[in-house]
């Protein structure tokens, strides 16, 4: 299969690209840029005039709900949501049913994404068997099986050993290490942040010293064990103020955030909307600010979507009792391109949030678009503004803080590995 | 976002799940029709026509004897069909949802639910679920509210004190597990009370409670320093758990409403209290059932002012 992609706009954050260009793609791979190569013809011309073409989005966080619960979403829904939204590489969660605790599942999830032929997937290995923060895994066999990194999801650990064990032995094969910084007993009961909207709401909160205990635990077990750490979700200004510290020292850190928390706070709560019910909880609107200046700044590497389909009927109940998370793999690149709009992000900037830089936190050949590279891409009409409701997304999850909001930049095309995956009409 | 759903398109109460947002007048509505009614539960025959031939549903998720009872009384002086479930005994053991259960409910031509339920916004959820015929009051949502308590708190105090412009008001006790505080300060800080202090130990406030317009004490002398109403709140005894109180006696000896501490506020203070309290914990029998204790008219005015709400919602 040859295409040629003509007169699009190409931004690659990588090579700090940003002009139009045309791309030659044959076996799946760029092969030119620019210049048409001697005897290419192409099986098919994608014209994309006044459309932005970009590396495939990478995102770090995405609940595929295979194995265990099919009920809220399958591996073919989700995958089809994941390229309508333009991600062609996804780091998927262990916290599954069984957990990916053992090498045979993370083979047959690996196998049964590959069949699918959509977008890549990339499995993050359960630190913990069962992911109940006593017995390692078999890290390095979990490796072998396609597992690019390793973490606890959203369960705690509780026990520092095991967490300080953990570290040292995925230390001990440079395995990366992601964690979520979340004290367990400060957050055991809490649905809400600890502030003004959970006082008036009567939630219980979970409060911001949640995070920066748990994080700095985490950031002294990183200094004491040198292993590379992936900090997940950061929710809150104290906790950024961490990171950025953290990172002026030298410690071998990176972070992300999910795209609900560059544009919510604890207000969009309102009265009680259980799509707002998120891990980590919407903190304020200082919090938000704050993580809006670390993305500019660039202590925050990545944003991500925290993709977590949620059944209807797990959310129909009281904000306490309904389950948390938001679907969101359609959403990242409208939200990335929100943020970028509202603070004058460069596009070039905007984007490496979500190509290059998570691909670069991930370890794979992704998020860039160079000869030789995989044709993994996305084209965008960056003028079209489209509806979120429950019909125009893909994934079998509903449920986003976002429903009836008006977002612009459509998808018009997913390319992986030189594959058109996705072009509706 | 979502909207506040209790108030309909002409301004009109739709439902009741929370004082937050009601204005002052319509509080006032509300306890002025009260008054009305007041007359009617000193009569021989305590009934009037008002909601013949409605069917009301007291559904609790969560058991109460108390609150069931009075909004039982207060529909059937209305004329209404009333029919009690107490929905924990029943379908949520077999795994039917909250939703289910009101969908079926409402099938059986119900025009009006009260609800209790140990989650907050449980009341909410409900509301926007039902059919606009179907009237909602939260008979109390988890932490969250208990608006009928505290408009017959409002009621007390308006009866006893005449204007809210003056007063100084405490709220003692677990300000942070209580739904009942939270519309008291609701309902009082709309009705123009220029001073609303909470007294508790730093672990029974929310953070940022004064961001609701109250200000905060934890040493309750200089707390009910000249006071004209306390509002008592009830402990429950699960807090001695879960390191928020270290004894029942410790609470008691700091927090529990005395003779001595009494006389701190003003002379004509008047004392207050939802029930049911535990004497010897959050207050002492000799202020009980002492001469500033209003607490046994609470109870009567209770049934005036639910009357007042259920014929106010069936008539919009």
């Amino acid at each position: 299969m040859k295409i040629h992609i003509g007169n699009g706009r190409l931004i690659d954050p990588a090579s700090a690209t940003d002009r139009v260009a045309d791309l030659f793609i044959a076996a799946g791979r760029i092969v030119s840029i620019d210049e048409k190569p001697e005897g290419f013809h192409a099986n098919q011309e994608i014209d994309a005039s006044g459309q932005i073409v970009c590396p495939g989005l990478v995102d770090l966080s995405v609940r595929l709900r295979e194995p265990g619960f099919e009920y809220r979403a399958t591996l073919e829904s989700e995958m089809q949501a994941a390229v309508a939204g333009g991600v062609t590489s996804l780091a998927c969660p262990p916290d599954t049913d069984p957990p990916l605790d053992e090498p045979g599942l993370v083979e047959m999830l690996k196998h049964k994404a590959k069949n699918l032929n959509l977008a890549h997937v990339y499995p993050i290995g359960a630190m913990t068997q069962g992911l109940l923060g006593a017995d390692l895994t078999e890290m390095a066999e979990l490796r072998d099986a396609g597992c690019m990194a390793f973490c606890h999801a959203d369960k705690p650990i509780t026990n520092t050993l095991v967490m300080m064990r953990a570290m040292q032995y995925a230390a001990t094969f440079d395995l990366s290490v992601w964690l979520r910084a979340q004290d367990a007993s400060l957050s055991r009961i809490g649905v809400a942040h600890e502030g003004e909207v959970a006082t008036r709401l009567g939630l219980p909160g979970i409060p911001t010293v949640a995070e920066t205990i748990a994080l700095s635990k985490i950031l002294m077990l990183a200094r004491d064990t040198g292993a590379r750490i992936h900090l997940c979700r950061i929710s809150s200004s104290e906790g950024l103020e961490m990171v950025r510290e953290a990172k002026r020292e030298g410690l071998p850190v990176t972070c992300d955030v999910s795209a609900n928390h560059v544009h919510l706070s604890e207000m969009d709560i309102g009265f009680f909307d259980s799509n707002c019910h998120l891990v980590p909880p919407l903190r304020s609107l200082r919090d938000r600010d704050a993580i809006r200046r670390a993305l500019a700044e660039g202590v925050i590497d990545a944003i991500c979507s925290d993709h977590t389909p949620v059944d209807d009927d797990a959310k129909l109940l009281p904000f306490g009792e309904s389950e948390a998370g938001a679907t969101g793999l359609e959403l990242l690149l409208p939200l990335v391109l929100k943020w970028a709009e509202d603070d004058r992000i460069p596009l070039v900037e905007a984007l490496a949030r979500i190509t290059s830089r998570p691909a670069g936190i991930l370890g794979i050949e992704a998020g860039a678009i160079a000869v030789g590279k995989p044709a993994d891409l996305c084209i965008y009409d960056p003028e079209q503004y489209w509806k979120v409701e429950p019909k125009s997304l893909k994934s079998q999850g509903k449920n986003t803080p976002f429903l009836g909001y008006e977002v612009k930049g459509k998808v018009i095309c997913t390319l992986v590995d030189g594959h058109i995956v996705h072009r509706p009409h | 976002m979502q909207k506040n759903i209790q108030i309909n398109q002409h301004g009109e109460l739709q439902h009741l799940l929370t004082i937050e947002g009601l204005p002052a007048s319509m509080l006032h509505h509300i306890l002025d029709t009260a008054e009305s009614f007041v007359g009617v539960t000193e009569r021989e025959v305590k009934k009037v026509p008002l909601l013949r031939g409605k069917a009301i549903f007291n559904l609790f998720f969560e058991p109460s004897t108390r609150t069931r009872t009075t909004f039982e009384i207060a529909a059937k002086r209305l004329s209404a069909d009333v029919l009690n479930l107490n929905i924990s005994a029943s379908s949520q053991s077999k795994g039917e949802t909250m939703l289910d259960t009101v969908n079926n409910l409402s099938a059986m031509q119900a025009d009006m639910f009260i609800v209790r339920h140990s989650q907050s916004g449980a009341a909410h959820l409900i509301a926007r679920h039902v059919a606009p015929e179907i009237h909602v009051i939260n008979a109390g949502d988890g932490r969250h509210a208990h608006p009928t308590q505290a408009l017959l708190d409002m009621y007390t105090i308006r009866h006893y004190k005449r204007d809210f412009h003056e007063l100084k008001v405490a709220i003692v006790g677990d300000v942070m597990h209580s739904r009942v505080a939270r519309s008291q300060i609701h309902a009082l800080t709309t009705l123009g009370v220029p001073e609303v202090r909470v007294i508790a130990p730093r672990t029974l406030l929310p953070r940022g409670v004064e961001k609701l317009g109250v200000h905060p004490y934890d040493d309750m002398k200089k707390g009910l320093k000249d006071v004209d109403v306390l509002l008592m709140l009830r402990l429950q005894n699960e807090r001695m758990q879960g390191a928020l109180l270290p004894s029942a006696q410790e609470y008691f000896k700091y927090y529990g409403l005395t003779p001595e501490k009494l006389a701190l506020a003003r002379p004509d203070a008047i004392v207050m209290h939802p029930g049911p309290m535990n004497r010897g914990l959050e207050i002492d029998s000799a202020v009980a059932d002492g001469p500033q204790s209003v607490i046994l008219p609470q109870v009567t005015f209770g049934i005036a002012v639910r009357m007042a709400v259920m014929s106010i919602l069936a008539g919009n």
